[in-house]
């Protein structure tokens, strides 16, 4: 059984019932990541296909579709396709984060990078690399699994650390990035310093840990992540119908029902998570959690971050900047472009909110 | 002997260090309008939060069908109480119709997020409200009048059969707090809703309420018909305020009249 059907009562909205399950949407929340979507193959195609030996775009979507000869075979999902991949997963991973923690928080500054949590799994990955021996080059198991857990903890201690120090009868969300600045501070000299020890010979993997890159992610890497966020995405999606009344203040949250402090606890810790499983991988890419939430807010024309709208997008935006560094400046990581594109658009969120606070 | 869903009993309640109320019973009457008063700071709001389950007790238990209100699931309270905060927020460009709809939110689950029961809630409580040609519009675009209408839609849409309004009038000009009061009147008459709520104006509080109650200090001092509470007695010794308590001649209910100090040094 299946409808969908517009609301009376709330102009704008569809409803959509599939046997027990019904939702309420407005078609823009749907548009925008359907297109987004449509754009994020092109570019990731586009992505592939570039690289020593260029393949034209129809020829990667026919290979990924599994019609291509031998050898682009091989260049795809041997070499090329890893890359890519990582950088949809680590971008709507981050995309993701973002959303949860700037609902949570009722604050468009409020980002996993701005909030050191990206520092912090930093830090725990970075101490795993320079602590496990053979300096910037660890292989097999620990590279496999260790990495990824200790950026895990590293990310999660950090969630922990932010949640007990902002938290004041309530989580109250000025204090919470002020908190946040000053953990990523602390995060940020931590990495610095252990590369420093650690005397990191591979410079390509001491930069992923400052800028955040994706070259050089294989498929080792790229499967502890999927596994990570086919677990945490759906949970973090049946937790968005409490997300939707989180966005009032905290009486009148408790006042619909919710459990407003469980609910901010898990949502912040699933979202901490999620940022930190992407930084294992590829590092912090900055910019992508902060302002993919609020682009997608005003794609879809809603209140709130949507969900879909950010993880799409935040794919969109890591492949699409990994590309245009690749074309513009091929060697650069991805990290150095959005670390450029975030600092003007933090400057402009800055001043916007001390515009606001003054009126 | 009346009957009653919501009780304090023996209630401490405060924040931090400060005691705000303490030892104060309250047995709210079903089916009625219940009006609290008192001077600012007396812990009108305190007591309401209280009731309302925003504020855990210290001491002593506030009681809903009998049972503490504060071991009940939160979800379950939301079926049963509405509550209206003195100052609530909406994100910027939230639609009134999106906001009347998350008052269903205690009734949905993840997997069933909407219903012909939300619908029709949500229909009549933006109708009941006048608010319907305004479902889709922005909240904060709203006049203070017209926001105040879509948040107590928003309560309407979560149909608890008791209902606790923190100053539902305050900052809206006459002809508003009228039509605000006129609206709880209509549920409490038309649905048998039980409405307690904190006002400051004395005399739209003794035309409204079936009971009022004098806060001082953390307690109640007096409580029962406006005409039994609202004495010159009662108005020196709560409000410390000099006035004339004459009957309103549109209502009959009690009306005061103060005696302001300019008044008394010319007569």
């Amino acid at each position: 059984m299946r409808a969908v059907r517009d609301s009376e009562a709330v102009p704008g909205r569809k409803h959509v019932r599939v046997g027990r399950l019904a939702a309420s949407f407005r078609p823009r929340s749907v548009l925008v990541p359907v297109v987004c979507l449509a754009l994020l193959v092109l570019v990731a195609a586009l992505n592939i296909g570039r690289g020593s030996a260029d393949i034209a775009v129809l020829d990667v979507l026919r290979t990924l579709a599994g019609g291509g000869d031998h050898a682009e075979t091989g260049i795809v999902f041997d070499l090329r396709l890893p890359r890519t991949l990582a950088g949809v997963l680590v971008g709507a991973a981050f995309g993701l984060a973002g959303a949860l923690f700037q609902t949570v928080a009722r604050n468009p500054l409020a980002s996993p990078d701005i909030l050191g949590i990206t520092w912090g799994a930093g830090v725990g990955a970075v101490s795993v690399i320079v602590l496990g021996g053979s300096a910037g080059q660890v292989s097999g198991a620990v590279a496999e699994l260790g990495v990824p857990l200790a950026g895990l903890a590293g990310g999660l201690v950090t969630g922990l650390l932010l949640y007990a120090l902002a938290w004041r009868r309530g989580l109250d969300s000025y204090r919470m990035v002020l908190v946040g600045i000053g953990l990523a501070a602390i995060g940020n000299n931590v990495v610095y310093w252990l590369l420093t020890v650690g005397d990191v010979d591979d410079a390509t993997r001491a930069t992923t840990w400052i800028v955040g890159n994706l070259a050089g992610v294989g498929w080792e890497a790229i499967g502890p992540l999927a596994l990570a966020l086919a677990l945490l995405v759906p949970v973090t999606i049946a937790g968005v119908h409490t997300l939707g009344g989180l966005q009032f203040g905290d009486d009148t949250a408790r006042g619909i029902g919710i459990r407003v402090d469980a609910a901010r606890g898990t949502l912040l810790l699933l979202a901490a998570a999620l940022a930190a499983l992407a930084t294992a991988v590829a590092g912090p890419i900055t910019f992508v959690a902060l302002a993919t939430p609020q682009i997608a807010l005003r794609l879809v024309r809603c209140p709130q971050p949507p969900i879909a709208g950010s993880m799409v997008l935040g794919a969109l935006l890591t492949v699409g900047a990994d590309l245009a560094v690749r074309t513009v400046a091929p060697g650069l990581p991805v990290g150095v472009l959005t670390a450029i594109l975030g600092a003007p658009y933090l400057i402009f969120l800055f001043l916007r909110t001390r515009k606001e606070a003054r009126t | 002997m009346t009957r009653t869903r919501l009780q304090a009993e023996n209630v401490r309640l405060g924040y931090d260090e400060r005691i705000v109320v303490d030892g104060l019973d309250l047995d709210v009457a079903d089916e009625s309008v219940t009006v609290i008063i008192g001077p600012n700071g007396c812990g009108k709001s305190t007591l309401l939060r209280g009731m309302g389950r925003l504020l855990r007790p210290r001491a002593g238990s506030v009681l809903l069908d009998g049972k503490r209100i504060d071991k009940l699931p939160t979800r379950e309270v939301a079926r049963t109480v509405g509550l209206l905060p003195q100052t609530p927020s909406a994100p910027a460009g939230l639609t009134v119709g999106d906001l009347v709809a998350r008052g269903r939110q205690p009734h949905q689950h993840w997997y069933r997020q909407w219903s012909a029961g939300d619908e029709e809630a949500v229909a009549y409580a933006l109708s009941a409200t006048g608010m319907s040609s305004f479902a889709d519009r922005a909240v904060d675009e709203l006049s203070g009048g017209q926001r105040q209408r879509a948040w107590i839609s928003m309560t309407l849409a979560q149909e608890t059969s008791l209902l606790l309004l923190d100053e539902p009038i305050t900052y809206l000009d006459l002809a508003h707090q009228v039509d605000v009061l006129d609206l709880v009147h209509r549920l409490h008459t038309e649905r048998g809703t039980t409405v307690v709520m904190v006002l400051h104006d004395l005399n739209l509080a003794a035309r409204y309420a079936d009971t009022l109650v004098a806060m001082h200090d953390g307690r109640i001092v007096s409580q029962g018909t406006p005409d039994e509470v609202l004495t010159g007695q009662l108005l020196s010794d709560v409000f410390g305020l000099d006035a004339k308590v004459v009957s309103d001649p549109v209502a009959g209910t009690p009306l005061v009249l103060p005696i302001s100090a300019h008044l008394r040094d010319e007569g």
